[in-house]
């Protein structure tokens, strides 16, 4: 420190010196001021799931209200506040659950708009609290001053007018992984692209769960190809032998640029006969920590479990490690057949504590060692809302770790959980290098469509280290751009090599990954031709665009297969690969729009909702809603 | 267009009864809300109970920020107001810190806080009179002058007036220290 106390290096040196806030107390804090929070909203829930999930009754609301006031007051007071706070609370509590369906967009719901619903539900809500608060007043109580809603000692004085000079930069504890946008190139000078593909669904989980609570996702958090994947499309199936998958190429018009096409890989894992899948073993590895506690997370995980125990076996086996502080075996490795004590352990779970994410995920992987007997598939499921604030907090050791334990046949998943405070990065690097899937779980609805209806897929990998490489060819194409994949991008000499770790295929998945290309002598290219170019004698208009080679390995092999496939011009899309451009769009709108041109929301939602086929999940109307959703917020901001 | 959702239009969402926004907001501000009561007070566990104080009158006091202000600003204010309370009621650790006098006193606590490591500074704000260490964790904090003072409720000129002062005083502080 200088002489003079320059304010700057003083500043330097109480940041320095400012300690970072227990995690533990972080937690336990938070999770205090969400109770509060609920509790100040009486009985309506807290969150908005569209799922089954029990409702918190009216008499729980009025009795936790009640557990608030101070002893002091007396039995005669506390009754005739239930009397007059029941009457006037019944008629309106009936109607705000009529909103929340409408919100949180069923797929039998119409869709209403956002700014709409949020505005008339805010008044509504505003409507019930001054109607709660006019209660307490009228309460003969009131006069006693002994009962108090939650805490009146108001330390915030009135404010005085705006000074908006100030901006505010708002820190977020959510984690997304940095990864630009993949940029245009050109074929004369870089023709080879390769990437890992891609079955994680996690960021369109957080997309809907964003849009749903009325703002737009990061656009850090939008991983274009994870929201292409999210939906099942009809590729035909392998032959009986020969590929565990087979591989489509289609070439058609770019939506939103006349000039440009879209290649659209399309891969399609078999589907083994169910009969015949090996038993499993499932570690479920839950994160018990006191941030858990919030009804979309641990309350929402445990249903989503006892919903996937019954797509289960006898044969199967599961067991179930906790970590919170320390970590624990809640249950030892169990047949499936036996549910009620499966069950029982998953209802005892209780959150509380901080997060120690690597003690618990070496103990999960103990386990699952212990557990598996040959010709079995073994695999930790990894639930949690993504805090690892104990102990190893870096992603890249954690990683590490993982990547250590792949060897040894057993493979991770990582369910998210709740929002607010996760770690999408550490969440998708543990996926990654776990050869699992990450998917994000915000609904009961999601947990179906995750742990039940994509099971097999989800438990049983087909191929593992599966890599793509398309090599273009400059006499056809000037320019490409790889849409979406930017953190699956992989080096150019990494595609023959084996050691070199990629995506994994599960039963019955399919894999989607598109490029947008500029022919020669399109109008649409970007970048000039340069005067002394010699690409063009060195490819041959063969009538090829490109070369697709894919290279996967078989499970438990360490040398890859080779597939190899020419890229012609082809033909007409079908509604899937539309629906897939669609998505594609939407994800570009809502993270970077550059090549979108003047393709418009509008232009999106028209094109899903003419590819949208047969959904018989209801996923692909849902992805509508969302679009409408999406351009109403845009609208706003 | 692309932006994260605004504080203010999460604190309006969080005060409509939306536990998501709710959360959202108090896990986006909750560092910086330790950072300022570590500040105010100087002391780590008082920092921790401080932030457990704001943390669970937080969601009643949401429900009257009126958007006249920033969020920022008022929860800074709710801070600030928290930490003054907390005060007033251990009126044995404000009158530590009243006068010159009790700097042997402070330099004692922070002794026994073993687990940690003090450094100069962290000793020397807890040294400072109340309003002129506020005043400057506030400054320290990235503050504008006009906002600390619509968060104390003095003139912009008193905050100024109040951060030559503290600087004056670490100054001394740092001499007497150093001659030492």
């Amino acid at each position: 420190m200088s002489d003079d106390l320059d304010l700057d290096d003083l500043k330097a040196a109480m940041t320095a010196a400012t300690p970072t806030s227990d995690a533990a107390r972080k937690a336990e804090n938070l999770a205090l001021a969400q109770k509060n929070f609920e509790d100040l909203q009486g009985s309506r829930d807290g969150v908005r799931l569209n799922s089954d999930a029990p409702k918190r009754g009216l008499f729980r609301g009025v009795i936790d209200m009640l557990r608030t006031f101070p002893a002091k007051a007396t039995l005669t007071a506390t009754t005739a506040l239930v009397a007059v706070g029941l009457v006037v609370y019944l008629p309106d509590l009936s109607r705000t659950p009529d909103i929340d369906g409408l919100l949180s967009g069923t797929p039998d719901t119409v869709v209403v708009d956002t700014e709409e619903a949020l505005a008339s539900e805010a008044e509504l809500r505003r409507e019930i609290l001054s109607k709660q608060r006019s209660n307490y007043a009228e309460a003969p109580v009131a006069t006693l001053s002994a009962p108090q809603a939650g805490s009146s000692a108001d330390f915030a004085r009135p404010a005085p007018a705006p000074e908006p000079t100030y901006l505010h930069e708002g820190t977020n504890t959510e984690a997304y992984p940095e990864a630009d946008r993949n940029p245009l190139k050109v074929t004369a000078e870089d023709p080879v692209s390769t990437f890992s593909i891609d079955v994680d669904t996690a960021s369109y989980g957080i997309l809907r769960n964003s849009i749903m609570n009325g703002y737009l996702p990061n656009p850090d958090a939008v991983r274009i190809e994870e929201l292409v994947n999210y939906f099942p499309y009809d590729y035909a199936a392998p032959g009986a032998d020969g590929a565990p998958f087979a591989t489509h190429v289609t070439t058609f018009q770019t939506p939103w640029n006349a000039d440009t096409q879209i290649v659209h890989i399309g891969l399609q894992g078999q589907v083994p006969a169910i009969e015949d899948r090996p038993p499993l073993n499932l570690v479920f590895l839950i994160d018990t920590s006191g941030s858990m506690s919030a009804p979309n997370k641990l309350p929402l995980l445990k249903q989503s479990f006892a919903l996937m125990l019954s797509e289960l076996r006898p044969e199967d086996s599961v067991a179930i490690v906790t970590y919170a502080g320390s970590a624990g075996q809640v249950l030892e490795a169990t047949p499936a057949s036996d549910r009620a004590t499966i069950l029982a352990a998953l209802n005892n779970l209780d959150a509380g504590g901080s997060t120690a994410g690597q003690a618990g995920l070496r103990q999960a992987y103990a386990v699952a060692e212990a557990m598996s007997e040959d010709g079995e598939v073994s695999r930790v499921l990894l639930a949690t809302d993504g805090d690892f604030n104990v102990g190893l907090s870096d992603p890249d050791a954690l990683k590490d770790f993982i990547a250590d334990k792949r060897d040894s046949g057993t493979y991770l998943s990582v369910l998210g959980f709740g929002r607010g405070n996760l770690d999408d990065a550490t969440m998708q690097a543990l996926a990654q290098n776990g050869n699992g899937q990450a998917a994000y779980i915000d609904t009961l609805n999601e947990a179906q469509k995750v742990l039940v209806d994509q099971l097999t897929g989800a438990l049983f990998p087909i191929a593992n280290d599966v890599k793509i490489q398309v090599e273009f060819n400059p006499a056809a194409v000037a320019e490409y751009r790889l849409i979406g994949y930017e953190t699956r991008i992989l080096n150019r000499e990494d595609f023959n090599n084996d050691k070199v770790d990629a995506g994994e295929i599960g039963a019955g998945h399919s894999v989607t990954a598109l490029y947008e290309i500029t022919p020669v002598g399109s109008p649409a290219r970007l970048t000039d031709p340069l005067r002394y170019d010699t690409a063009s004698e060195i490819g041959s208009a063969s009538g090829e665009i490109g070369f697709l080679k894919l290279r996967y390995k078989q499970p438990g092999e360490t040398v890859s297969q080779l597939i190899e496939t020419p890229i012609e011009t082809s033909s007409e899309p079908n509604g899937d690969m539309r629906f897939a451009a669609a998505i594609a769009g939407f994800g570009q709108l809502l993270s970077d729009g550059r090549y979108l041109g003047d393709w418009s929301w509008g232009d999106a939602i028209a094109l899903a909702n003419r590819a949208r086929g047969e959904d018989a999940f209801g996923y692909r109307a849902e992805a509508v809603q969302l679009m409408r959703l999406a351009e109403s917020l845009a609208a706003q901001d | 267009m692309m932006m994260e959702a605004t504080d203010q239009k999460l604190a309006d969402q969080a005060k409509a009864g939306n536990g998501t926004a709710f959360a959202t907001l108090l896990a986006r501000h909750y560092d910086r809300i330790f950072a300022l009561a570590f500040r105010m007070s100087s002391a780590r566990a008082e920092a921790e109970d401080l932030t457990q104080d704001i943390c669970a009158a937080l969601p009643s006091k949401l429900m009257r920020f009126d958007g006249q202000s920033r969020f920022s600003t008022w929860l800074y204010r709710v801070v600030v107001n928290a930490a003054h309370d907390r005060r007033r009621r251990q009126a044995s650790h404000t009158k530590a810190a009243e006068g010159w006098g009790d700097w042997e006193v402070a330099r004692q606590a922070a002794n026994a806080e073993t687990a940690e490591r003090i450094d100069w500074l962290t000793r020397a704000m807890r040294a400072l009179p109340d309003d002129l260490r506020d005043t400057l964790a506030l400054v320290l904090d990235d503050m504008t002058h006009a906002d600390v003072g619509e968060v104390l409720e003095v003139s912009e000129g008193t905050v100024s007036w109040r951060i030559s002062e503290a600087k004056k005083r670490l100054k001394e502080l740092k001499e007497k220290e150093e001659n030492a």
